[in-house]
């Protein structure tokens, strides 16, 4: 299935195979592979739905893969169902032509002929398909009309194939030499298409050319044949595009009733809504109405979620109960790791829901063109605004939304950058210490202006980012920016619903996977080693100590936590922690923060037990818990100076601005890349900025005493 | 070849909105001229301005039935006369 981009493939797509689309990736390349199996009467054909282009002609490497399937060489396609959008029926015209050159058999189907109606024009499918020499379909997804007969058709032509036939009324003595040529191309085994030969002839920097270099004889030949073409009246570089595109502009004039276009209903619209003060307020609102319901709608779901594992918990504590390892395995590594990867689910839903929404009725692409200045000089383009903005809920939704981009490059910088923005997990880091150092010292408005300021500061960080990454790492020539501002209409609910299933299901489904791994090596790591030994040792030695506490409960409470962080403090997790502190003490960390740092690698939001249990509280503590705030205020370093100081504190929330502590959000940019290269270099370049960065902070500290 | 006077020439830095517009030259070496073409934008070919965006760029072009949003920046391997 070929097309345009915006053509109506995805929706035909949808309509004609159901729920059951496979996606994947094609190998080596973060090009998506969207296939299924569709029933066309007795038989099953796999249909696979290929990337969007506007030319066989490939300008970038993911569009290479793309006219690759097209032309067989990655595989064979038995027949192309070519898609075409009747409202741009002339550019959809223009790449149908190069099509026909490759003499593969097909199919057309006709999409948006409703809304061409709408606007007062009919189309003559009959002469078209007289005019294109394959059948002609046209079809409405959404209403199911002419699925039949597309799929009829289809049936049909796999039987006896029919190929497209399409005279765009090149110049005979071009055509003769183009015909020679590839004949001669054939015989030493080369298959060319007649448009790369075409090209050659007319280009003497086209690619053929190039790959010809150890022909002398053919290369002659292409020299003297171009020398001779070149003195055919209007010919020049672009005569292969300028006729075609007059071929395309003759045959829709031929099928379409008549050209004018009316677009009154979108153009008021556009008249408001891009408007120079107007369109941007109703975006501002847009976008806040977005964000405010992932909040809102997002909290009481995880909640749910929460309880529901908890509860889980609760209920196999008796099964396991006895067997201490296999219940901490279970209960704190298991169902904590499977819990802490479904709690996401509820804002990836109602984040796809909004954006299959927006992309559906056409919003999406207006704030991409408002947006696209602002973001363009930092050399992103409109369309990171929506996976950015996301990315201050969760980075993960925010890195899946890059979809929407189709460069490449500029959806990969935007992947890049997206864990930089401060996602909701980092905010009880940013609570707990400005709560504990900051407001007491400050006042209220300073602890306000801190938390605005470590939102800011990773969008702050992130534009000297994406300027290197540019300039450093992905460099290559750049697609332009491109954009169309499709008509306005009601979003279709089947795309929707079926956006949010299955962007719900992969998320689960990979970053699950490496999620629970990650977690239940963690807790491995902090829960060996261990024995019934060492556990009465720490009874004893705190048994050993005078105690104030009132009551036995208060008591064996205490003794508990004493327990469980001398515990800690001897695991292999404690021990790296301690092995590692002479790293942290530079900018200001002692092992109980290095080794809270650590166990937050797979999820920042584990700091804050981690630190209850290493501060001596136990794992119940939460950033409100004013104990473990004052357990931090009072901490001390072995000389007995206070351990963290406002530049600690500091320090350590630009640590956790920074640094990239999200097992999943490293998932999902393996799963969107293709590979763990770019999770690699993210994960490096992050935490090394996040050192940095407290180091600064500490390194003030130090100056201003 | 007919020789363009110099003082007609204009690049898309000269559209407002509201404008047509010809192109007269495109550049079919240059990666962006190339694409721009198989986007209808081949010479000769006559659009419409119908859109700036609040911030001056991009614009949106009407070429060949099809509503197109460009960066005036990016466009620069055009040459173009505006019509009215």
């Amino acid at each position: 299935m070929v097309g345009n981009p915006n053509c109506g493939k995805t929706s035909l797509f949808n309509a004609l195979t159901g729920s059951n689309q496979k996606v994947g990736n094609y190998p080596g390349v973060t090009v998506e592979r969207c296939s299924a199996p569709i029933h066309l009467g007795d038989t099953v054909a796999e249909l696979v739905d290929v990337p969007g282009l506007y030319s066989l002609a490939a300008n970038s490497e993911d569009e290479r893969v793309a006219t690759d399937v097209i032309q067989g060489k990655t595989e064979q396609p038995d027949l192309l169902l070519c898609v075409l959008d009747a409202l741009h029926l002339e550019r959809n015209l223009f790449f149908f032509s190069q099509l026909a050159d490759q003499g593969f058999p097909m199919v057309v189907a006709v999409t948006m002929g409703d809304l061409l109606q709408r606007r007062g024009s009919k189309l003559d499918t009959a002469r078209l398909a007289q005019l294109l020499g394959v059948e002609v379909i046209e079809v409405v997804g959404h209403k199911k009309q002419g699925l039949a007969e597309l799929r009829e058709a289809l049936a049909r032509n796999l039987e006896h194939p029919r190929s497209p036939s399409c005279e765009v009324g090149f110049p005979l003595e071009l055509e003769t030499k183009v015909a020679v040529l590839s004949e001669r191309l054939a015989r030493i085994g080369m298959d060319v298409s007649k448009t790369e030969v075409r090209h050659a002839l007319l280009n003497p920097e086209s690619p053929l050319v190039a790959s010809l270099q150890d022909l002398p004889e053919i290369l002659a030949y292409v020299a003297a044949a171009r020398e001779e073409v070149s003195q055919l009246p209007e010919i020049g570089p672009s005569f292969d595009l300028e006729k075609r595109y007059a071929w395309a502009g003759m045959v829709a004039k031929a099928v379409t009733s008549q050209g004018v276009q009316h677009r009154s209903r979108t153009d008021r619209i556009d008249a408001l809504l891009t408007h120079r003060v107007l369109g941007l307020a109703v975006f501002v609102g847009v976008m806040y109405v977005v964000f405010q319901s992932i909040y809102t709608f997002a909290g009481p779901l995880m909640e749910l979620i929460e309880g529901a594992f908890a509860w889980m918990g609760e209920r196999v504590q008796p099964l396991v109960s006895g067997h201490p390892v296999l219940e901490s395995l279970v209960i704190d590594g298991l169902i904590a790791g499977v819990g802490g990867v479904v709690v996401f689910l509820p804002q990836i839903l109602i984040l796809f829901f909004f954006i299959s929404v927006l992309e559906g009725s056409g919003y999406l692409a207006r704030a991409a063109f408002l947006m696209d200045r602002l973001l363009g000089w930092a050399g992103l383009n409109g369309r990171a605004f929506i996976p950015l903005l996301s990315s201050f809920a969760c980075a993960i939704p925010g890195i899946m939304a890059a979809r929407v981009m189709p460069d490449p490059k500029a959806r990969l910088a935007t992947i890049l950058i997206a864990p930089l923005m401060s996602c909701s997990a980092r905010l009880p880091v940013y609570v707990l210490l400005i709560g504990a150092f900051i407001e007491p010292q400050f006042g209220a408005f300073w602890a306000g202006f801190a938390l605005f300021a470590m939102h800011f500061l990773g969008l702050l960080v992130a534009i000297p980012v994406v300027y290197v990454l540019n300039r450093r790492v992905l460099r290559g020539t750049r697609l332009p920016f491109v954009l169309e501002l499709p008509p306005y209409q009601l979003p279709k609910w089947r795309d929707v619903w079926l956006a949010m299933y299955f962007r719900g299901k992969l998320f689960l489904k990979t970053a699950g996977t490496i999620i629970v791994a990650m977690s239940l090596v963690i807790w491995a790591l902090s829960y060996f080693p261990r024995s019934e030994a060492d556990v009465a040792r720490y009874e004893a030695s705190f048994d050993a100590a005078a105690h104030s506490e009132a009551t036995d409960e208060e008591l064996a409470a205490a003794r508990d936590q004493h327990v469980q962080s001398e515990l800690l403090r001897h695991s292999y997790l404690g021990r790296f922690g301690r092995a590692i502190e002479p790293v942290f003490t530079p900018i200001g960390f002692d092992w109980r923060i290095s080794t809270g740092i650590l166990a937050a690698f797979p999820a920042r939001e584990v700091v804050v037990p981690s630190l209850g249990i290493l501060f001596g509280l136990g794992g119940d503590a939460d950033e409100e818990s004013s104990d473990l705030r004052h357990a931090i205020q009072q901490a001390t370093w072995p000389d007995g100076s206070r351990l963290v100081t406002p530049y600690t504190a500091v320090g350590l929330m630009v640590f956790f601005a920074l640094c990239c502590q999200c097992m999943a959000t490293l998932a999902a940019v393996k799963r969107e890349t293709n590979s763990w290269k770019w999770p690699t270099f993210m994960f490096v370049y992050m935490t090394a900025l996040a050192y940095l960065g407290a180091w600064l902070v500490h390194l003030v500290g130090v100056v201003a005493g | 070849m007919e020789s363009i006077p110099l003082n007609s020439t204009k690049t898309f830095w000269d559209l407002r909105a509201g404008m047509s517009a010809r192109v007269v030259k495109a550049c079919s070496d240059c990666p962006h001229g190339l694409r721009m073409q198989e986007l209808g934008l081949t010479q000769g070919v006559e659009f419409k301005v119908t859109k700036v965006a609040p911030l001056g760029d991009p614009i949106e072009i009407l070429v060949r039935g099809v509503r197109l949003c460009v960066r005036r920046k990016e466009m620069l391997d055009f040459e173009i006369e505006i019509l009215e």
